[in-house]
């Protein structure tokens, strides 16, 4: 009845759906319905967001050094640029250190003034005992008007080493799921598609990788080099890139006989034409959902390897070292409390925000809008519920005619 | 039997909850259904035919759905908002259903015995050992051979007739008043189709239930029904005897759904046009591995030995049952699977070509599947789909490929504006025209298509073979046209090749076959399909 030329004029409004400045179909603009009607997780991301916003310029918020100095009829940005003590007067060619009281008074005298950050300590800046509280004359102090979260037991601004430890352990976070979600994809991707025997072996070879024991390794590693950053990252990226390559590779395996990737075969397309163009968007979904929580898990492992001493080189900042003070210092619980809320707080924001990415994947969901109506009643006579594309157009392509099934 | 009736549906209303608010599948439905009596419910998908059926059971999705009006009345009793309990009662013992698609609708980890026990002890309350006795004189009677044998099997060991005659055995345990059957034989291939029917008219006959039978298969309703209700849009615009309503059609739908079957004949041929593609002895064999080694032991010889010639403008109809290698063979021609034996396209054995070397070939032969929900990808536009060929192959630059995109959607019959949508804003019928523009804007010499209508509704179908006929008198192009649905392969093909596990078991010109077929198998398809009578002598198992 319905079939000849076009469809109803009335649709036409429902395309060129926006996000932010990128057009979207209508399937990611039902999706973003779905996200953005779990107020929760919307909340949860937009505080991650400023929060991680605002660690980035951790260095303008927490520095000992001044963001600007006036003095002499001049504008200097310390921050960004070193100069020498020369330059307001003193005696030293060494780079100017604004802790310094005489350097401060130097420039007072001349008219200059200096412009601090919130927080006048770097996370490795060693409070000046002058400035600890008159009851407590040894690290750590409590907190005060000084040093708002307090010290720890190396007399380091535990607020300065907040920020700094929670953007390095966000950073690691997304670089390693990013990453590792990456190889992922392609490990998965190119064993669920040609499966047969390449598929075989590296599930054989993923099972006695996995079976690597990866704390071991960083002990033995710890041993021979000192661990940095980057360091850290390559191995945890050896290991956690397994994660998605179950998820990936079953996606694959069950499109890859789909009508549509056949047709696309029939076309003359290239293997990976098919695999980027028509295959992975199909396992994109699956990817997705799981990112906050890779991001997640990520973010524990560095605190976890950080808490045990086997992470980041002393000295820096991080939250697992920050847990490890606290548990050092029982009698300080200021340190305790502040880590455990800073992690807690965090991986609650980033499930929430999975929660909230999960829903938006959901093809069962009832959708909250965006959606012709057609969709959402299209099978009356298959099923009462709703219906949406990729369910119809999911197992029944693989289920109908199994005879016709590659062999590998 | 004058007495009440067994079921009276009265102005019956369904409506679903939406984003965009309450739709209405169903606006008040009235029909009343006698003791021992059939009535067919008749109309396309989407007309509320299976909704209305099963608000009988209420077992829609509550409370997503919701009937605004109306009362279904069973044997006087009120069923729309009666408890959950007093459904139960009525559900699978007074009232049962059969679904559609057997394999979905019996539970894959549970034995024959188990599934059918289960019944008879939640109703009848019997002990395993007597609800075993039960069972085995139900498989019986439903015609299952061996039935004692068959009660350890699982659904999956089971062919596709014979999971619907064990459905309709789990329906009948209990020897329900009315026996709801939606779409019954849609699922199988038409010689079961036609056993099947059989079978439940007798049993019947036997049994002395009243049925409900949905279909929108209209062969179908004039076997089985004496009376027919004719439904669309969620209304019934037409009700009455079958044979006055087929006879004398009031409505104009009616009258439109009884003229879609597919008829016609295809145009001739010139029969001294160039060959496009030849195949001889041409086999697709799936090897059987075995043992540590995986060596090759044995093969399923889904295509054994099919030779056929296709000049241009001719079609060649591939016909048989599900397994009997059509696909196979589509998929082997395409070289989308391994297969043997000489092809040759265009003046050229395209067997042993390497996949770099066959890709230019590859413009030339196109292929449409039958499914036009899973060949579409869901996440790129229709425009993308139609010119993936053409970016494949590197045809012209953007505005060029556009261009060719506008002209193929135009040849189609779809409007060109509709290029920037995605396909689930279509229906079933443009999806396939999409399919088909797909295949034709590489302007191809050779053209595959796989069940192209049979997912589609009967009056679909016939716009759809009008449309191929069509495209196949502008571009002289060569089918090869494959189908279990005979009706549509008379008005295609030129040719046919009758197939059965793999081999051919006829083949000629297709008056020839079809309408004086000389091999048993054949002609007892011919009765199944066209007669809807199951032919005992036509080595057809179930």
């Amino acid at each position: 009845m319905a079939s000849v030329s076009s469809a109803p004029e009335s649709k036409a409004e429902q395309r060129g759906e926006r996000f932010l400045f990128w057009s979207v179909s209508p399937i990611t603009a039902r999706r973003l319905a779905n996200f953005r009607a779990n107020r929760r997780g919307v909340w949860s991301l937009r505080i991650f967001l400023a929060l991680f916003l605002f660690s980035l310029f951790a260095e303008f918020i927490a520095n000992d050094k001044p963001l600007l100095v006036w003095y002499d009829g001049g504008l200097y940005a310390p921050i960004i640029n070193e100069h020498p003590e020369t330059t307001f007067g003193g005696d030293l060619p060494s780079t100017a250190d604004f802790t310094d009281e005489f350097l401060i008074e130097a420039i007072h005298k001349k008219g200059g003034w200096l412009l601090w950050p919130l927080i006048r300590y770097r996370y490795d800046t060693q409070v000046d005992k002058k400035d600890f509280p008159k009851t407590h004359q040894s690290a750590p102090t409590p907190p005060s008007a000084n040093n708002i979260l307090g010290t720890d037991d190396h007399g380091r601004d535990v607020a300065a080493r907040l920020i700094y430890g929670f953007r390095i352990s966000i950073l690691f976070g997304l670089i390693l799921t990013i990453l590792s979600t990456i190889l992922g994809i392609a490990a998965g991707g190119v064993q669920g598609y040609f499966g047969g025997r390449v598929d075989l072996y590296f599930q054989r070879f993923i099972e006695i990788w996995d079976s690597v024991p990866l704390l071991y390794l960083l002990i033995i590693l710890a041993a021979v080099v000192e661990p940095n950053f980057w360091w850290l990252l390559g191995i945890m990226l050896l290991f956690s890139w397994m994660g998605l390559v179950g998820v990936v590779r079953a996606e694959f395996l069950r499109a890859r006989n789909f009508d549509y990737v056949r047709a696309a075969r029939a076309l003359g397309a290239s293997d990976r034409t098919i695999m980027i163009r028509h295959v992975l968007p199909n396992a994109m979904v699956a990817t997705l959902t799981f990112m906050p929580f890779i991001l997640q898990g990520s973010i524990v492992a560095l605190t976890s390897l950080d808490f045990l001493g086997f992470g980041l080189p002393p000295g820096s900042p991080s939250l697992g070292e920050m847990l490890k003070q606290g548990k050092a210092n029982l009698h300080a619980p200021w340190l305790v409390v502040t880590a455990f809320l800073v992690i807690a707080i965090m991986l609650t924001l980033l499930i929430f925000i999975g929660e909230a990415v999960r829903d938006a994947f959901d093809p069962r969901k009832a959708v909250t809008g965006g959606v012709p109506p057609e969709e959402a009643i299209a099978g009356p006579a298959s099923a009462p519920a709703v219906v949406t594309v990729e369910e119809t157009a999911g197992p029944e392509a693989t289920t109908r005619k199994p005879s016709t099934e590659r062999e590998p | 039997m004058t007495d009440a009736p067994l079921l009276q549906v009265e102005d019956l209303q369904v409506a679903f909850r939406t984003p965009l608010g309450l739709t209405e599948a169903v606006k008040g439905v009235s029909f009343q259904i006698k003791k021992g009596e059939t009535l067919a419910l008749v109309g396309e998908s989407g007309s509320g035919k299976s909704v209305s059926a099963l608000s009988i059971l209420q077992l829609l999705n509550y409370p997503v759905a919701s009937h605004p009006k109306g009362s279904i009345r069973f044997q006087g009793n009120e069923l729309i908002g009666a408890p959950d309990s007093a459904m139960r009662e009525i559900r699978g013992d007074r009232i049962s259903m059969i679904f559609q698609e057997p394999i979905t609708a019996l539970n894959p980890l549970h034995t024959i015995e188990k599934q059918i026990n289960e019944i008879l002890m939640v109703h009848k309350g019997l002990i395993a050992s007597a609800a075993r006795v039960r069972t085995l004189e139900l498989l019986d009677l439903v015609g299952i051979q061996d039935a004692a044998r068959r009660l350890s099997a699982y659904p999956h060991e089971l062919s596709g007739g014979q999971r619907q005659r064990v459905m309709i055995a789990m329906a009948l345990a209990n020897e329900p008043d009315l026996l709801i059957a939606d779409e019954p034989t849609t699922a199988v291939d038409v010689t079961i189709q036609a056993q099947i029917l059989d079978l439940m008219l007798e049993l019947q006959a036997k049994l002395g239930m009243a049925m409900l039978l949905i279909t929108h298969d209209l062969g179908v309703v004039r076997k089985m029904a004496p009376r027919v209700a004719v439904m669309r849009l969620g209304e019934i615009v037409e009700a009455g005897d079958t044979d006055t309503v087929f006879a004398k059609p009031s409505h104009p739908y009616t009258k439109q759904l009884i003229a879609a079957e597919p008829g016609g004949a295809p145009d001739p041929y010139d029969e001294t046009a160039a060959e496009i593609i030849s195949a001889d002895e041409f086999k697709v064999w799936y090897p059987i591995k075995a043992g540590v080694m995986r060596r090759t032991v044995d093969y399923v010889k889904a295509v054994d030995g099919v030779s056929f010639k296709l000049r241009a403008g001719q079609t060649v109809g591939v016909v048989g049952e599900s397994g009997s290698g059509k696909s196979s063979l589509a998929l082997g021609i395409l070289r989308l699977i391994s297969s043997k034996g000489p092809v040759v396209f265009l003046g050229r054995d395209i067997q042993g070509l390497r996949s770099k070397a066959l890709r230019p070939l590859r413009r030339q032969m196109q292929i449409v599947f039958q499914d036009p929900f899973g060949s579409l990808s869901p996440r790129l536009t229709v425009g993308e789909i139609v010119g993936e060929g053409l970016r494949i192959h590197g045809l012209g630059d953007a505005g060029e490929r556009d261009a060719q995109v506008i002209a193929a959607l135009s040849e189609v019959a779809l409007d060109p504006a509709s290029r920037h949508r995605y396909p689930h804003e279509f229906s079933g019928g443009q999806r396939q025209r999409i399919s088909v523009a797909r295949a034709m804007v590489l302007k191809p010499h050779l053209l595959i298509l796989d069940e192209p209508t049979s997912a589609l509704d009967m009056s679909v179908q016939a716009q759809i073979v009008e449309l191929l006929r069509g495209l196949q008198r502008d571009h002289a192009l060569a089918y090869i046209f494959i189908s279990h649905d005979l009706r549509v392969v008379r008005a295609m093909s030129h040719d046919v090749i009758v197939m059965r596990n793999g081999q051919v078991v006829e083949q000629g010109p297709a008056g020839a076959v079809i309408d004086a077929p000389k091999e048993p198998y054949t002609k007892a398809l011919m009765a199944a399909a066209f007669e809807l009578r199951a032919d005992e002598g036509g080595l057809v198992g179930a």
